[in-house]
């Protein structure tokens, strides 16, 4: 059997102050790509430099200069609040009253001053997620790497995370994400590489994903689900849009002009149960790239 | 009392499968301390020909105190930690509770089964101690129900207690600073007699006491029918008064 | 390699974070001191006056016992610290995944919590060294090497511990571990000279780490000065380190998996 790659040739760079972003169904290898620009794994194969050093010599001045937000807290359940954040600068060497400086600045940033001598036991999962931010900014991180921030998190607390991500970016720190979101790659990133098989299979801005990879509208159509196969051939055979995909509940048309396909569709004496013309989203590029079966 | 043996059998059926972990702590730790205390320290006591002992042998001195000892370690660990950990949020109470089943008959399934525990490993040792010849021929068997009787004083009253608490550290803090303390004074390593009066007033009076006294004359066939039935009575008060409690502590955690 | 090598500073930060924890309560260190007290009340002067002297030994059997009792205590210490409270940590508490992002090394973390193994056995060993002075035990000056020698004991303990616990799959297997310090605890001459043993079963016991560690500690304190006590250094020394560089190795591959 051969050896198991997560991550097979894949080839990116990132600039300063940049968002990008990692997107790509469970397994795709995203998580193996952060830990080996965390330095916290070895890549097999291939070069990889980061702040242009390479991390199977480099491992600990590069760890020293990033930030990492692992996909689960692992925040130190025998300490506080305040504790996590200074024991956490001392893993960096960094001097007591440096490390006591910053903590002030990074519990009003994390909105955990009320918290600061709480068990880390009593926070709720937003408040969790704020503390594990703020414990990786504690050595002013060059680039700071997020694994999944948001999943598991209520609406509310999302957008306030979102909102600490922006003030970062603005600060000049580079933020590597990944996200199954599309929303929130949407919203953050700057640039997006879209993942499967342990290979990168788009990249670009979020507009130019979907401009490259999808029309600028899509039309949905229900009908009756006995009749959906046929009417799929039907507008199949009329080449109405560019493409179009059947799915178990309707039948979707890419089209850079909706309305158009839709008069075209009524036009051919069809009448769907509902039918709806929207913008084109990264979700489509998405489950385009990288297919709509399950993967577990 | 038909439902209650439904509850005993569930721990059995859970213990059909996690009975090798607790072999350790049942049978190898007292064989071990026989071994290793009773016949290895044996040798040093029996060197110095001290008669206060009564003449008989450090190892059978000591073998029937272990057997008591023992006896009130599983049914502690049994009515313990597992009572704690059957009644907090994800213990097997929880479920039970939503099954006809009352709090009275999930505690004496569960009765039943520190029983089974007490009983199957005391046997062990008791072969054991017949293996190395210990004790007053057949009287050895008569150890067996008396270290029953001194594993349910201990297990009863401390399912009693155990069932409202909030964390199985609490038992192991309990074990820690109770069980052990009377572990090393109750006559099992010595001879109470050795103590100064006060103090030995105090360690005759602790349950453990009378129970490794009551499996010692037993074993070593120096019974008396008087004393026998006082300290029989005295362990049988412990049992008693546990499972009057635990009726109460039991139906307040679980239907309160 | 990216786990490569240790640096005093990166170490010391997480000596430094087990101290805080450790120094938060004095509980832990007296309730580490109960059960060693219990055997030498029982045992040392309960079951001592039953047995006298040791044959061939000067002094009565609780000043006997005694050093043996500590060097268990030292043991127990570092032992328990770096079995079931880093099993704790790796499998519950997630705590090292979350330090292998920032500049520690495997080796710093190895090394940090056999170093805080060691630290953790001294409070204990000094309390028992002073119940000791306080129940008339001590009976040479040789017992102010018992200190740094039960350091060794931690060391040696700390890091096998280690060791055994990368090979912990879950908490049901520390009933084993117990099945092996238990017998250790009975029968590396604690509670009796090894001359009680028959002369086949001698070499077994003076494998035990614990017997070499009952003989540094017990000989000074009983004022003998033999160049035995050499031979436990060396022997504590190299199971300890053995311990340590395999628990690096293993850790290596576990934590950066």
């Amino acid at each position: 059997m051969p050896p198991f790659r997560a991550v097979d040739g894949i080839d990116f760079e990132f600039g300063r102050g940049e968002v990008f972003g990692f997107l790509g169904p469970n397994g795709a290898g995203k998580s193996s790509t952060m830990r080996m620009l965390g330095a916290t794994s070895p890549v097999s194969a291939g070069t990889l430099r980061v702040l242009g050093m390479d991390p199977a010599e480099k491992g600990p001045e590069i760890r020293a200069r990033i930030g990492v937000v692992p996909q689960d807290d692992c925040l130190d359940r025998e300490l506080t609040v305040r504790e996590n954040l200074f024991v956490y600068g001392r893993y960096f060497g960094l001097a007591k009253n440096v490390i006591r400086e910053r903590i002030a600045g990074l519990l009003a940033f994390a909105q955990l001053e009320e918290q600061a001598d709480a068990q880390v036991e009593t926070l709720s999962g937003g408040m969790r997620r704020r503390l594990t931010i703020a414990r990786s900014l504690i050595n002013q991180p060059e680039i700071l790497l997020l694994d999944e921030p948001t999943t598991g998190l209520d609406p509310q607390a999302r957008h306030v995370l979102w909102d600490r991500l922006y003030r970062l970016k603005r600060d000049g720190v580079t933020l590597i994400i990944t996200t199954h979101y599309m929303d929130e790659a949407e919203q953050l990133c700057d640039r997006l590489a879209v993942m499967d098989g342990g290979k990168i299979v788009a990249e670009g801005s979020p507009r130019e994903l979907i401009d490259a990879h999808v029309t600028r509208e899509v039309l949905e159509l229900r009908f009756p689900a006995d009749d959906q196969a046929e009417v799929a051939e039907r507008l199949r055979a009329a080449q109405l849009g560019e493409r179009i995909e059947l799915l178990p509940d309707r039948v979707v048309v890419y089209a850079d002009d909706g309305e158009t396909v839709l008069v075209a569709v009524h036009g051919m004496s069809l009448a769907p149960i509902t039918a709806l013309v929207r913008r084109a989203t990264l979700e489509d590029v998405f489950l385009k790239l990288t297919g709509r079966s399950l993967i577990d | 009392m038909l439902r209650a043996w439904y509850a005993f059998r569930y721990w059995l059926t859970v213990y059909a499968r996690t009975w090798r972990g607790t072999i350790v702590i049942s049978v190898a730790n007292p064989v071990l301390f026989l071994l290793g205390i009773g016949i290895g320290l044996g040798h040093l006591v029996d060197h110095g020909h001290s008669m206060t002992l009564g003449g008989v042998s450090y190892t059978a001195f000591f073998a029937p105190g272990l057997l008591a000892a023992s006896a009130m370690q599983t049914g502690f660990i049994e009515g313990g930690g597992r009572v704690a950990g059957a009644a907090g949020s994800v213990g097997a109470y929880r479920t039970a509770v939503t099954t006809p089943l009352e709090p009275s008959e999930i505690m004496a399934g569960h009765l039943l089964f520190i029983t089974f525990r007490v009983l199957t490993s005391s046997a062990v040792f008791v072969a054991v101690m017949a293996v190395f010849g210990i004790g007053a021929g057949w009287w050895v068997l008569a150890a067996l129900p008396a270290a029953l009787l001194t594993g349910l004083a201990f297990g009863a009253p401390t399912a009693a207690w155990a069932v409202g608490v909030r964390s199985i550290r609490n038992t192991q803090t309990l074990y820690r600073f109770v069980l052990m303390p009377m572990y090393m004074f109750s006559g099992t390593f010595f001879a109470l007699s050795q103590l100064p009066r006060g103090v030995r007033l105090v360690a005759s009076a602790l349950p453990l006491s009378q129970g490794v006294a009551l499996c010692r004359s037993l074993t070593l066939g120096t019974a008396s029918a008087p004393t026998v039935a006082a300290r029989v009575g005295y362990l049988l008060a412990f049992v008693v008064a546990g499972i009057c409690v635990a009726r109460i502590t039991y139906r307040r955690r679980l239907h309160g | 390699m990216i786990a490569s090598g240790w640096t005093l500073r990166r170490t010391g930060s997480l000596v430094e974070r087990n101290a805080r924890i450790y120094r938060r309560s004095l509980s832990p260190v007296l309730a580490s001191l109960l059960e060693p007290l219990l055997y030498l009340l029982s045992i040392g002067f309960g079951v001592g006056t039953l047995v006298g002297k040791v044959p061939g030994i000067d002094v009565r059997y609780a000043a006997f016992v005694a050093p043996a009792i500590l060097a268990t205590t030292a043991m127990n210490a570092a032992f328990n610290q770096m079995t079931f409270v880093v099993f704790t940590r790796m499998k519950t508490d997630r705590t090292y995944d979350a330090i292998v992002p920032t500049p520690l090394s495997i080796a710093d973390i190895a090394l940090g919590e056999v170093a805080s193994a060691v630290l953790s056995s001294l409070l204990p060993s000094i309390g028992f060294v002073l119940v000791m002075l306080a129940l008339g035990l001590v009976v040479s000056p040789g017992i102010l090497l018992a200190i740094p020698a039960a350091l060794l004991v931690g060391y040696a303990f700390g890091g096998a511990g280690l060791a055994v616990t990368t090979y912990l799959r879950d908490f049901s297997d520390f009933q084993l571990i117990q099945l092996v310090m238990l017998p250790m605890f009975l029968f590396a001459t604690t509670f009796y000279p090894l001359s009680v043993y028959p002369g086949w079963a001698r070499p077994v016991v003076e494998i035990l780490p614990l017997y070499q560690s009952i003989q540094l500690l017990r000989e000074p304190a009983l004022g003998i000065f033999h160049w035995d006590i050499a031979v436990a250094v060396l022997y504590l020394l190299a199971v300890g380190s053995f311990g340590l560089a395999l628990a690096t190795r293993r850790l290596t591959r576990q934590l950066l998996a």
